[in-house]
């Protein structure tokens, strides 16, 4: 017996890019008649070049794919990647241009939750009328229907024309019947985009309890990597209608979120002007340059401290400013900040350039990214932001087996490693009497 | 290993346009409901309720009789105006609702239908079967005043034909439905075409023996060569069945009837084979 859930063999699809054919049948005529005479098609658009209107695009480049029973994949890739169009020949709301798909098991999409969701209708109504669409009968979804209800928390608004829901309640009953039809395959795009953390929480603990309890096969599209990584056991990532990774989650974000190609891995950065936030408006000081002290810098091992220059220009002495870093994970979640004194960061006219170490011990491998701040005190002696560079400088920590011999698994343990603690043995052996 | 066994199998630029039979079967409660929430949908927040499914009939009847009947003198020979065209409008209602509610499936369902995927038959089946419960409260009004008039009046008189009910009623739901298909997949490419449904029929039923009664028009009944043209419009024959089975007037042609009937099947064919066509990528140019 084959465990293949889904079998997707050279599959492409292809759209004609511009308008499909005329929106109306004289739009079309008119272009015909007017190709035929040689002459200019009077609905293209001013600029727009004959050809382009029969121009071809690929949003599926011959993708072949193997997706075990029981496998939760999560499908990541920029806008136009490729990734709601695949999800959609699953679904078979559109097909193929080419190839073939094999699927065993009943199909549930949650493209959308709640579509089909009908405003005049209750939301008992709307549940059988969803779960029908969804492939449920009448005496199935009846079986289930508490436990919809429950799960939903949408209580005592059942009987309430959907209408007058909150999207949140909407969003919550639509997942609620499209997670309890038991089918095989399960596929949702973004669908926990709404709803409480609370709710999205519960959602990814329903799914993930489903594929690994009842072997079902879940195709998770998002954004949103926190999840990706909360439930996905494999990850896939698309690019121009191609699959350009596929397997480990951790990995698969990694390669997918920084978009920081080889090259913008950069030792020295000098910062041009639109990278500079002005705070300020009279720019006295400027952040010019930072740079790594070693080479290759950016590639941190774990465990060890990052030394850098820094070269700001001024245009006036000053000693109430100050340096800050602020560090970012790559998923730009806010990790920490140092800062320096004034006393160490005093600024002549002209350029100033300073050696500095930061603390970096303690992350844990992954990338990183800096805001760096000028500040300073004003007369009254309050805080003010002068300048800042915003998470353009980014570095690297990289797995250290000297420090740490361990697979750093983010989703379990954060983007810190405190390393080893130090604890002492007090008594072993006997039974204690206290 | 290799002669694994598939539930779905999708490939692409499939020749053979086949219709998920199976799947319709499988989704009788899906009909259902979907019948259910088209009728709750449409009567909601409304003070009459289904009371309007009676209100247009009754005033399309009235100004029929007034006009057609009285001032052209159209109607039927020893037939009361009131039930002759109220029998015509209950049945041509049926008719023109299963075409116009069905032309637009794929462009307002759209929405639904991008989504997620069920056997796309089962929303013209729904629509068709929703305008079976307007057509129930129209014909029970209907019976209503034939009762009155085989009591208090004359010149109407039901017989056994009208036992054709079912057979009549099936065959104007399904060339209805047929034709509505067949616009609603065209329209997916031109949308020029759900402006004309409304006008094309209402044009259609000055083509048909709604307005007047055919059998007292010489020009009609007499010359036979008019007559043939104009009975090979599918829907006359069933209407004039109807009408000979409640009202006892007119008569009934089989040889125009059965060739109606043919030409139902047909249409009901095409519009199957184009909307199965058709629903396969109209997502994709919607």
């Amino acid at each position: 017996m084959n465990d293949l859930a889904i079998k997707i063999s050279h599959v492409s699809k292809e759209y004609r890019l511009g308008m499909i054919g005329g929106a109306t049948l004289r739009e079309e005529l008119q272009s015909k008649f007017a190709r035929l005479r040689g002459k200019e098609d009077p609905n293209l658009k001013i600029g727009q070049k004959a050809h382009t209107k029969n121009e071809r695009f690929l949003a599926l480049d011959d993708i072949s794919l193997e997706i075990r029973k029981g496998e939760r994949v999560g499908i990541i890739g920029h806008n136009g990647a490729g990734k709601s169009t695949l999800l959609k020949l699953i679904c078979r709301v559109t097909t193929p241009t080419t190839g073939e798909i094999c699927m065993n098991g009943r199909i549930t999409s949650m493209l959308e939750v709640g579509t089909g969701f009908h405003g005049e209708l209750t939301g008992r109504e709307n549940v059988y009328l969803n779960g029908a669409i969804l492939g449920l009968t009448k005496a199935e979804i009846a079986e289930r229907f508490d436990k919809i209800v429950e799960f939903s928390e949408v209580g005592q608004f059942i009987d309430t024309p959907v209408k007058r829901y909150s999207s949140g309640m909407h969003v919550k009953l639509g997942f609620a019947v499209a997670s309890h039809l038991d089918s095989e395959i399960m596929i949702m795009d973004e669908v926990l985009a709404v709803g409480d953390m609370a709710f999205q929480k519960k959602c990814i603990e329903r799914m993930r309890l489903a594929a690994e309890d009842e072997g079902r096969t879940i195709l998770y599209v998002s954004h949103n990597m926190q999840t990706i990584r909360q439930l996905c056991s494999r990850c896939i990532v698309m690019e121009h209608g191609k699959i350009v990774f596929d397997g480990d989650p951790d990995k698969a974000i990694e390669l997918y979120l920084p978009q920081i190609g080889e090259e913008q891995y950069m030792e020295k950065w000098e910062f041009a002007p639109n990278q500079i936030s002005l705070h300020q408006p009279d720019a006295q000081f400027m952040l010019e340059k930072f740079q790594f002290a070693e080479k290759n810098g950016f590639d941190i091992p774990q465990g060890s401290d990052m030394h850098f220059f820094l070269q700001v220009r001024a245009k006036q002495d000053s000693d109430a400013m100050f340096f800050r870093i602020i560090y970012y994970d790559k998923e730009d979640s806010l990790l920490g900040m140092t800062d320096t004194t004034t006393e160490d960061f005093r600024l002549k006219e002209g350029e100033n350039l300073f050696e500095g170490t930061c603390h970096t011990a303690v992350l844990a491998p992954g990338i990183y990214k800096l805001r760096l701040e000028l500040c300073g005190y004003n007369r009254d002696g309050e805080e003010y932001l002068d300048s800042a560079v915003d998470r353009i400088v980014h570095f690297h920590i990289v797995e250290n087996k000297e420090y740490r011999n361990l697979r750093w698994h983010h989703s379990w343990w954060g983007e810190c490693d405190f390393g080893k603690m130090s604890i002492r043995q007090l008594r072993s052996g006997k039974t204690f009497s206290s | 290993m290799e002669d694994q066994q598939w539930d779905v199998v999708i490939v692409a630029n499939e020749k053979k346009v086949k219709v998920d039979w199976k799947g319709l079967r499988n989704s009788r409660d899906l009909i259902f409901l979907w019948v259910r929430r088209n009728f709750v949908s449409r009567y909601k927040q409304t003070v009459l309720g289904p009371a309007w499914a009676l209100i247009q009939p009754f005033f399309t009847t009235v100004v029929f009789s007034l006009v057609f009947g009285d001032i052209a003198g159209l109607g039927a020979q020893g037939v009361p105006n009131f039930v002759f065209y109220l029998s015509g409008t209950v049945i041509w209602t049926l008719f023109s609702q299963s075409l116009i509610q069905n032309a637009g499936t794929f462009v307002s369902n759209a929405g639904i239908m991008g989504k997620v995927y069920f056997p796309r038959l089962v929303m013209p089946i729904a629509t068709a079967i929703s305008q079976f419960i307007t057509f129930a409260i129209q014909f029970a009004f209907l019976i209503l005043a034939i009762v009155f008039f085989v009591i208090f009046g004359e010149g109407v008189h039901p017989n056994w034909y009208a036992l054709f009910l079912p057979l009549i009623l099936i065959q104007v739901s399904v060339l209805g439905t047929g034709i509505g298909i067949i616009v609603s997949s065209l329209t997916t490419k031109y949308r020029d075409l759900s402006m004309t449904v409304g006008f094309f029929v209402s044009l259609w039923q000055y083509a048909s023996p709604i307005a007047y009664d055919m059998f007292g028009r010489r020009s009609l009944y007499e010359r036979r060569l008019a007559y043939y043209f104009y009975m090979l419009n599918p829907i006359t024959p069933p209407i004039n069945m109807f009408r000979y089975g409640f009202i006892g007037t007119g008569e009934i042609d089989w040889l125009y009837y059965g060739i109606s009937l043919v030409t139902t099947a047909v249409i009901a064919m095409i519009g199957v084979h184009m909307f199965s066509k058709v629903e396969k990528t109209f997502m994709d140019t919607v």
